[in-house]
């Protein structure tokens, strides 16, 4: 078999395929409900109730959609320079450990909102940018670095739980001390469940969009991703391209994991994210690494936890089924975005 | 320190602390040997781990077990294989992606099939097998001779995978897959046979070293079981610069400072650091030694570059 | 086995019919023709005519659309390397399959043993190699890794590859593009060895003196179809140019100019070596306005450390780099650019343009930090646009649009964008790197000529090119590079293509130091 790339791919080509995808996956839904001995259907149903059916339910699902934006644009970001960063966990962490640091009163008055989310930032390029100069100095492949980091920062939060910023009045669980008042998100409005953060991350996405398409640093980040040879012959300066990226989408996560402290959760705790990091990858790739899709695919997946939540309560279908559709509707959708580039063809 | 590094027993725990290691970085070699990067070896690892283990306690005997076990991972390989291979999709994309699925996948059934359980089940693992006359030698008798079967199997397919790479054609086909596509389609070989067999049948041993931890080290399934050991024998494979001895030595020396680390938490030292500092170390150590290997090692050319015929 | 009616000779290959497409674009269109036993049959054609695209369906890199392949009389499954060699039928391709980091012996052995054996042991194979190196005068060392042998060195090791498989059709194609003409001269030895021992030769070229060398005949190939097909004795290098190209078509002649003052200098300036490639050695180069200086040699002798070092990829580890009366500190691509030096990369889609790009970006690509590019770090893609279309229209560029993605464009059309973005820039020094490869005669005409024109307006234009020929018309001064060591300027006219080959070879270099 051969690829053939289709000059001129239809309308029709362009939408059917990535419709195909997403029907796919529904049916991988349907039988893992069968699977699972429930109606396949009702199911469907329950995991669409379960996260838009009631004003309650779309405010868990935003409120779970904002740190995966936030998420998806750092890997959005780094993917568009060709930089493999899987290690937003990390990130993500090390902006909530800022955001626990500096807003718990201890260190005197709380640092105005605006400068703790700036030092979130820069604690997360900071740890992106150790494996970003591992690669442009010494070739090391950023993939394993950054994946490993994960690992890493997860124990060491631990040992801050355990030690310099456990909460005195914790009940044993380990977790940091409540946040000040002044350091919290307000809401988006009042009653709402929903807090600033979600408007934070859908600005930060229309940021990254200007950006992308409007600056010279957006231009460099896509020549650098699409070709770094002809980009360096070109004169742009690709390692510190490389290494602007890096502390963009470092600064990105991170913001996330501060957003998800000072905004929903008011303190650290070790399962503050149940992989954010990794998630973030899906909701990058499936909005095809566009800034604004990033936003609608986020919400999409947020969703599909906080159904999946909602209807294994009743129905009893592991909640695991959330992760298994994720997985199956990343692999269909980039064979059904190739497929509408290139013909399958025969010898 | 010394008393650890001197007693049979720590060997011991290194030999077999390394074992999965070893299968699972033999697996990932053999993939990017081909030209293929695996990222779903993680996933791979932890759904051996579950089949194997859910076989046995459903009645298999442990050696059908393994045979389970390396069944789940060739179909999770072919999966992997099948959208890189001819479809040439993103090797990155797609193994995140298989090791997400491979993982859920395990999740999902353990939950359906046990839902009311809080503990998992033990099974009975394999015994440790003394060879005869070998397992005799003061320390290193039991150290190195008084493992289990599927031990000795995990050096053994070292030693084989290391022959078929250099010494038969076949070995030969799939390393030049690995360094010039084109040049192994000029002389009448179909590089996406070579392939997809190489990330197939790797998958299979990345899953038996997954069926190592439940069968052999653990006795159970339970979540988070992997642990990163999947990324550690990706930086494994780097460091042993593609070549099974080589990766062998790392996996030992990896395992020898795992299991350093376990023992130093007991000694004075273990009193003044936080235990997660020792937890750590494994993870600071790859990082290192891939660091440390990157700059020499000879990555095969063609690794991670999809190959299309008749491509204009 | 088939006599052929007209002449009792043994028919070994046969070709009817065949017709490939790739989209719109109709690479072959019904050939037909015929190879007999013990001839060397030369396919002609200019770039793009088709002829590797036919060498390839042969050998089963590519199905045809129609037509069959007979060999020996029976019909060759399509698609299938294997069943080609299987068949008999070996290639040597131009670009070279094989592997750097295996052995010679390996490189050769590959796909000939089953996968299913254990393989024949390295005594018998080395044995084979040698025997082969004898008979055919192909001496190579089987132990030797592929990545650290010359250029000459790697095919003989392609053709060993073949002959070890015992074919009797061998398929060359442009085997004498990266040779010097010593080394294709022993080429030819070669070949008539094989013929001599029952080897039937196919041989691709453009190159007409080549042809009516070796060729016993050859056929002609013009947009895909055949157009012509004689015997080398009944021809002559007129005839064969005028059916390759369809009439006359006028090259740029370019007519020796005054040099001006030196622009660029090269003073002792080394660089260090890059694997198996040779860096500078002490070379000592000017480029003067209004001349364009020709680099020739074999690919593979430093011709891309001495263009990395202009472009601005690379320092030198040694000696001292002047433009115009300023010795060069801070050296790098954008440097250069700031320097008015153009570049026209030697690989048009890995180095010269993003394929997914638009041609408004690509055009953009070196000078979007300057305005009316972009201001403090905001892109104006009008104004990009618009330069987009100037280059368009300026440079006879056949397209849509700017906002098709550049990799749907010809060759050629592609080159003239490169070549605007470059011209448009007002450069002092351009280098050339390859600037007509693989494109077809009407834009090799084209680049020619602004390559000329530039030079008359005070550029000194420095053109590094495999094709002596192209060197020897175009250039008014010409230098030879060998293993990274610059030879003395030769102004136009005063050696032979036979003295320069000599250099090309590593001869007038006496002791690491050139000679005059």
């Amino acid at each position: 078999m051969r690829l053939e790339r289709i000059t001129n791919p239809s309308l029709a080509r362009q939408l059917g395929f990535p419709a195909a995808a997403i029907l796919a996956t529904i049916l991988v839904a349907m039988a893992l409900a069968a699977l699972a001995g429930a109606n396949p259907l009702a199911t469907l149903g329950q995991i669409v109730t379960g996260a838009l059916g009631s004003k309650l339910a779309l405010m868990e699902t935003l409120n779970r959609a904002t740190p995966l934006i936030f998420t998806g644009l750092a890997v959005a970001v780094a993917f568009r320079a060709r930089l493999w960063n899987i290690g937003a966990e990390a990130q993500f962490y090390a902006g909530a450990i800022v955001a626990a640091i500096l807003g718990t009163g201890a260190l005197g008055s709380p640092w105005a909102l605006p400068v703790t989310a700036l030092a979130a930032m820069l604690a997360g390029a900071v740890i992106l940018l150790g494996p970003v100069l591992a690669k442009t100095r010494l070739g090391v492949d950023e993939v394993v670095t950054t994946l490993l980091l994960n690992f890493i920062m997860l124990l060491f939060v631990s040992y801050l739980l355990e030690g310099p910023l456990k909460d005195p009045m914790g009940m044993g669980w380990p977790k940091s001390a409540a946040l000040i008042a002044e350091a919290r998100l307000p809401r988006l409005l009042p009653g709402l469940r929903l807090h600033w953060g979600f408007g934070i991350a859908v600005l930060a996405a229309v940021a990254i969009w200007i950006i992308q398409i409007r600056t010279t640093l957006g231009f460099e980040i896509r020549a650098v991703g699409a070709n770094p040879e002809a980009a360096r012959f070109a004169g742009m300066p690709v390692n510190a391209v490389m290494v602007k990226t890096a502390l963009l989408s470092g600064g990105l996560a991170a913001l996330g994991g501060w957003s998800e402290v000072a905004g929903l959760k008011g303190h650290l705790s070790l399962d503050l994210s149940p992989g954010f990091g990794y998630t973030g990858i899906i909701v990058a790739m499936l909005a095809l690494l566009h800034p604004l899709g990033v936003v609608v695919t986020a919400i999409f997946v947020a969703g599909i936890f906080v159904g999946s939540d909602a209807m294994s309560r009743t129905a009893g279908v592991p909640t695991y089924i959330a992760d298994m559709l994720l997985a199956s509707a990343l692999l269909f959708m980039v064979l059904g975005i190739l497929l509408t580039k290139v013909r399958v063809v025969r010898g | 320190m010394i008393e650890i590094l001197i007693s049979a027993g720590f060997w011991a725990a290194v030999v077999r602390i390394a074992s999965p290691l070893i299968f699972a970085t033999m697996g990932e070699l053999i993939c990017e040997r081909a030209g293929v990067l695996n990222l779903g070896i993680e996933g791979i690892m932890v759904i051996g781990a579950f089949t194997g283990w859910m076989a046995v306690y459903q009645g298999m005997p442990l050696w059908g077990g393994v045979g389970v076990a390396m069944l789940a991972g060739m179909a999770f390989g072919l999966l992997h294989a099948t959208l890189t291979v001819p479809f040439g999709l993103s090797q990155h994309v797609v193994g995140l992606g298989v090791t997400l699925l491979a993982t859920s996948t395990s999740s999902f059934a353990y939950r359906l099939m046990l839902p009311e359980v809080t503990s998992p089940p033990k099974i009975e693992p394999f015994q440790p097998f003394p060879i005869p006359g070998l397992s005799q030698i003061p320390v290193l008798g039991e150290a190195l001779f008084t493992q289990t079967p599927l031990t000795y199997a995990a050096f053994g397919l070292a030693i084989l995978v290391a022959w078929v790479l250099f010494h038969t054609p076949l070995g030969l086909a799939l390393r030049a897959a690995g360094e010039n596509p084109a040049a192994v389609e000029a002389q009448g070989l179909s590089v996406t046979g070579l392939r997809m067999a190489a990330v197939i049948v790797g998958s299979g041993f990345m899953a038996v070293g997954g069926a190592f931890l439940t069968l052999s080290a653990f006795s159970s399934f339970f979540f988070e079981m992997v642990n990163g050991r999947g990324w550690i024998c990706i930086a494994l494979v780097v460091f042993g610069a593609w070549r099974p001895g080589k990766a062998v030595l790392g996996a030992v020396l990896f395992a020898g400072f795992d299991a350093l680390q376990i023992r130093m938490q007991q000694t004075p030292l273990g009193a003044v650091l936080p235990y997660q500092v020792f937890l750590m170390a494994p993870y600071f150590l790859s990082i290192l030694a891939l660091i440390v290997m990157s700059r020499r090692a000879e990555v095969p050319a063609a690794l991670m570059v999809p190959y299309n015929k008749g491509e204009r | 086995m088939t006599p052929d009616a007209a002449t009792a000779k043994e028919v070994v290959l046969r070709l009817s019919g065949i017709t490939k497409r790739f989209g719109a674009l109709v690479a072959n269109d019904a050939i037909s023709f015929r190879l007999n036993k013990g001839e060397v049959l030369a396919l002609l054609g200019e770039n793009g005519a088709g002829k590797t695209t036919l060498m390839n369906i042969l050998f089963g890199h590519y199905v045809a659309d129609a037509g069959s392949v007979e060999v020996f009389g029976q019909p060759l499954p399509p698609g299938a390397p294997r069943a080609a060699l299987a068949a008999g039928v070996g290639m040597v391709h131009q670009h070279f399959t094989l592997s750097d980091n295996l052995s010679v012996m390996d490189n050769i052995r590959i796909g000939t043993e089953s996968l299913w054996s254990t393989g024949r042991s390295k005594t018998v194979v080395r044995a084979k190699i040698q025997a082969l190196s004898q008979d055919f005068g192909l001496l190579v060392d089987p132990d030797a890794r592929v990545g650290r042998l010359a250029v000459g060195e790697r095919q003989r090791v392609e053709i060993l590859k073949a002959l070890y498989r015992d074919v009797r059709i061998l398929i060359l194609d442009e085997p004498t593009a990266v040779l010097t003409p010593q080394e294709a001269d022993a080429l030819f030895d070669t070949l008539r060895r094989a013929t001599a021992m029952g080897l039937s030769v196919v041989f691709i070229s453009h190159k007409l003196h080549e042809v009516m060398a070796i060729a016993d005949r050859s056929i002609v190939l013009r947009h895909g179809k055949v157009v012509g097909e004689v015997e080398t004795h009944a021809t002559d290098r007129v005839s064969l140019a005028a059916m390759m190209v369809g009439g006359h078509v006028d090259m740029p002649k370019a007519e020796t100019r005054a040099a001006g003052p030196a622009l660029m200098r090269f003073d002792r300036v080394t660089t260090p070596n890059r694997g198996a490639a040779p860096g500078l050695k002490h070379v000592d180069l000017q480029l003067c306005a209004g001349q364009i200086i020709g680099l020739a040699g074999v690919s593979g002798n430093g011709q891309a450390a001495l263009a990395d070092l202009i472009s601005g990829l690379v320092r030198p580890s040694d000696g001292a780099l002047w433009i115009r009366d300023e010795k060069v500190g801070a050296w790098s691509p954008r440097q250069a650019l700031r320097h008015k030096i153009g570049r026209i990369p030697e690989d048009r889609h890995k180095t010269g343009t993003v394929a997914d790009f638009n041609l408004t970006e690509n055009a953009v690509l070196e000078s979007y930090t300057q305005a009316p590019f972009s201001q403090r770090g905001w892109m104006n893609w009008r104004a990009a646009e618009t330069f987009a279309r100037d280059i368009i229209s300026r440079y006879d560029l056949r397209c849509p649009g700017p906002d098709i993605r550049i990799r749907l464009l010809s060759g050629g059309n592609m080159q003239k964008l490169i070549l605007g973005r470059v011209l448009e820039a007002g450069p002092k020094i351009i280098l050339a790197n390859q600037p007509v490869r693989g494109l077809d005669i009407g834009a090799i005409a084209y680049v020619n000529a602004q390559l000329i024109a530039a030079r008359d307006a005070g550029a000194a234009v420095l053109l590094i090119s495999e094709d002596l020929d192209e060197i020897m018309n175009l250039s008014d001064v010409i230098h030879v590079i060998s293993d990274g060591r610059l030879s003395p300027a030769f102004p136009r006219g005063t050696k032979t293509q036979t003295e320069l080959g000599l250099w090309m070879a590593g001869q007038g270099f006496e002791g690491g130091q050139h000679a005059a």
